[in-house]
């Protein structure tokens, strides 16, 4: 059994990363007693999760410069202390070590010497505590970013540490996996008696739980510390203007329906799907041939897929409306990301089809130059066609930078979309259409990305990477925005300003797509929301019917 | 992939052979065949190993189908030594620069049979072990230093991550206007460029998962293993019959005089 809580004691701490003109944080002093548990607060780039991890004595000291000041926990340097503490970082996906399930929960215990008939019981008891009911052998690879962040968590659960730092351990959840994860680990560290500190935007989640908020200022050391009511009721402005998400305040509350308001040529559908079904497994390459081919035999007429593969989800009907949004939204695992690829013509579908309309395919646009129509079927789109009509966000901003400055990305868009300005080969001068550096500039402004113009997209802050992917998808001027997970681990400023950029491309005529599980998200942007259930995996597992609450199941085909 | 797919083959007979003891299968087999440069000594190996592959119920077509690229480029190996070796013997082909005799095909037929030979072996452990349990054997039967075989294994987790990776670069950049269409220089270029994104998020990747290890206890004194190698009659068993194949492939090439060593 665990020794019970660890303490944390600093004095004067800080660390000076290598390299970087200012240190990550300095100047705190805290004492933590065994048992206490802590919620973290502080601007972006307040160093928060640096001091966890310095907590956790996982940071590398290599000129032995970087430490300022004095920390301990239990009396001792924290890198000698590092069996008594379980850290989980931010990514799920890096909360996991080994490909099976129990392998990866055993493997705490196993390094700290747990004796072999112990570690099973501990993994079990770990398992349960997150809600996770899978068996030992489970391929961790087949888990959803939902599932790996619980794991994640039972793999430091099992290891019964003293100090439990946590580091946004709920950001890639379900609203109800949130409590339920929330209760899980205050349970373990009553149970253990282990001290807990937290990082995490959303305060609302634990602010009954702690015992103590204690906010590091961005200036330096902390400003303030007392128990949440205290610190709540102190802090809450400067909070605010940090963009920390304080109990009951909404950056932007819901508009009023504007649906009376919507021209008479919005009404029509851009896209719609039908039966559809969806799958991330790739399809072989004669049944891509095939569909291609016979999508172009039938260039306006939808043709439902048929292919064997492991459905995430199926039975899906719905319409995308002109200045409309829609949110897709359910459970972690219930195959939201995937629709949002297929519906965005990136993966083609397992049944059913996506289909675009007549607008959406002549791009009726007096300003675009199109080259020829494309078929209704998006994912049979050249990417220049896909860019022009339907725009991609992906959860993670990184994937997506493929040019080394912020300015470059948001060219690349403008240029390489349908219907684009060309340059003349001789003179330079841009006719038929927008200019590239023009439309990239106007972005750069409206997102107040101008001070990082020729800085690497990889460098910028993560509400700025937010900003920008949002931006590289506008720069083509697309009928449809599909985004998924845009406000995962975005602070209370980033939200504010997606929703507003949001609105903005809404009331000009385009039409908005988001996964979320984001319920302010979905009130602010208003609109229709589509309820995934969850889905049983399994190739003998039952098909259920998606759940819909607004949208459209079935129907007839309506472009033919 | 389906290659790193094993979970079928686990359940196959040899996979429940314990991997300490394929992994000195592995060795012997390896270096039996290395050193043979025979037709017949190859030849039946090939042979038996089909025969192990449909007696634990594995079908040689799927490792066929899936490593096509080994075997041809074993039939290739054998072209090549047909070619160039010493050209005694009967002459079989004379066009041009191409003289085949019957002494530069035999030894052209012993390297492309030994090459699917040395393919299969590893093929078959491969298939049906799981890294993890390799990773057992390595450290608690042969004693390597477990540092050294956890990364390994936690490495090998990483490939099958860095396949999904790839797929999603691919849809990405296809997202943003790059997409496989874009003609013959496009897509080297954009391959190139899509091939350094997955470095340099791998790269990252394995930064964020060596401070998980760290955090969760990796190297932090004697550890403890919750699998332990166990051994049954099976591994006896399969020790007999695998080390039996090398020695009846052998002994048959040498009371038929064919076999050679080395070259």
């Amino acid at each position: 059994m665990s020794a019970g809580g660890a303490s944390v004691s600093a004095r004067g701490f800080g660390w000076h990363h290598a390299g970087r003109d200012e240190p990550a944080f300095r100047d705190v002093d805290l004492d933590i007693a065994p048992g206490q548990k802590v919620l973290l607060l502080g601007p972006s780039g307040a160093g928060k999760s640096t001091l966890l991890h310095a907590l956790a004595g996982v940071l590398e000291d290599d000129d032995g410069e970087a430490a300022l000041g004095r920390v301990t926990v239990n009396g001792t340097d924290p890198r000698d202390a590092r069996a008594s503490v379980g850290l989980m970082q931010q990514d799920p996906e890096s909360s996991i070590v080994l490909s099976r399930v129990g392998d990866d929960l055993a493997f705490g215990p196993e390094n700290l010497g747990v004796p072999r008939d112990e570690i099973v019981g501990r993994c079990r008891r770990a398992l349960q505590s997150v809600g996770l009911d899978l068996p030992w052998e489970h391929p961790t690879s087949a888990l959803s970013g939902g599932q790996k962040q619980r794991l994640g968590l039972a793999g430091i659960l099992a290891m019964e540490p003293g100090l439990l730092l946590l580091d946004e351990p709920t950001a890639n959840l379900d609203p109800d996996g949130v409590v339920e994860v929330r209760d899980a680990v205050v349970a373990a560290a009553e149970e253990y008696g282990s001290t807990l500190v937290v990082v995490e935007h959303r305060v609302a989640v634990w602010a009954d739980v702690v015992d103590r908020i204690i906010v590091l200022s961005s200036k330096g050391g902390i400003s303030h510390d007392g128990t949440p009511a205290e610190v709540l009721g102190r802090a809450r402005e400067e909070l605010l203007d940090a963009g920390v998400w304080v109990p009951d305040h909404v950056p932007r509350r819901p508009v009023a329906s504007a649906a009376g308001n919507v021209p008479v040529d919005w009404q029509e559908p851009l896209l719609e799907a039908c039966g559809l079904a969806v799958t991330r497994q790739h399809p072989s390459r004669s049944w891509r041939r095939a569909r291609r081919r016979a999508v172009r035999k039938s260039p306006s007429t939808p043709i439902p897929a048929a292919r064997d593969a492991v459905r995430a989800t199926e039975n899906v009907g719905l319409r995308v409306h002109r200045g409309q949004h829609l949110a897709v939204t359910g459970p972690n695992g219930a195959g939201k990301s995937t629709l949002a690829l297929t519906l965005a013509g990136l993966i083609p579908p397992a049944a059913g089809y996506v289909a675009a309309s007549e607008e959406l395919r002549h791009l009726r646009d007096p300003a675009a130059r199109v080259a020829r129509t494309p078929p209704w079927d998006p994912w049979a789109w050249a990417s220049g066609q896909l860019i022009a009509r339907i725009g991609t966000v992906f959860q993670e901003p990184e994937h997506q930078f493929v040019r080394s400055t912020v300015g470059e990305e948001l060219v690349l868009g403008a240029r390489l979309a349908d219907g684009a300005g060309r340059r003349h080969p001789t003179n330079g001068q841009t006719h038929d259409g927008e200019d590239p550096e023009a439309r990239a500039q106007e972005l750069l402004e409206r997102l107040g990305l101008e001070h990082v113009k020729d800085a690497n997209p990889f460098t910028l802050s993560g509400g700025e990477k937010r900003r920008l992917s949002v931006g590289t998808a506008l720069a083509a001027r697309p009928r449809i925005l599909v985004l998924d997970e845009p406000t995962f681990g975005q602070d209370a400023r980033t939200w504010a300003n997606l929703v507003d950029l949001l609105r903005e491309v809404m009331a000009a005529g385009s039409a908005v797509v988001s996964v979320t599980h984001d319920h302010a998200f979905v009130e602010a942007l208003g609109g229709e929301e589509l309820r995934l259930g969850n889905y049983p995996q399994g190739p003998e597992a039952q098909a259920t019917e998606a759940e819909s609450v607004d949208a459209v199941a079935g129907g007839e085909a309506w472009t033919s | 992939m389906d290659l790193l797919n094993n979970a079928t083959a686990a359940d196959s007979g040899l996979g429940r052979v314990n991997p300490a003891v394929k992994i000195l299968l592995l060795v012997a087999l390896t270096v039996a065949f290395l050193v043979s440069a025979d037709g017949v000594t190859s030849g039946s190996g090939v042979l038996f190993l089909v025969l192990v592959m449909i007696g634990s119920r594995i079908d040689p077509r799927n490792v066929l189908v899936r490593l096509w690229p080994v075997f041809t480029a074993a039939v290739f190996s054998g072209w090549g030594t047909a070619l160039l070796s010493p050209k005694t013997g009967d002459v079989l082909l004379d066009v041009g620069p191409f003289l085949f005799t019957a002494d530069s095909v035999d030894a052209g037929i012993a390297i492309a049979l030994r090459g699917c030979a040395l393919a299969m072996i590893s093929v078959l452990l491969l298939l049906t072990t799981d890294a993890r349990e390799i990773g057992d054997s390595l450290a608690q039967t042969f004693r390597l230093p477990s540092r050294f075989v956890l990364s390994a294994v936690a490495a090998f987790r990483l490939v099958g991550i860095m396949i999904t990776e790839w797929e999603t670069l691919a849809a990405a950049r296809r997202a943003r206007g790059l997409g496989p269409d874009r003609g013959i220089l496009g897509n080297v270029g954009g391959f190139a460029t899509q091939a350094f994104s997955l470095i340099v998020q791998a790269l990252r990747r394995a930064s964020r998962l060596a401070v998980t290890m760290e955090a969760r206890g990796f190297g932090a004194g004697p550890r403890t293993w919750v699998h332990q190698p166990e051994y049954s009659w099976r591994d006896a068993a399969a020790l007999a019959i695998g080390l039996g194949i090398p020695v009846v492939a052998i002994g048959l090439s040498v009371v038929l005089g064919t076999y050679r060593f080395f070259h």
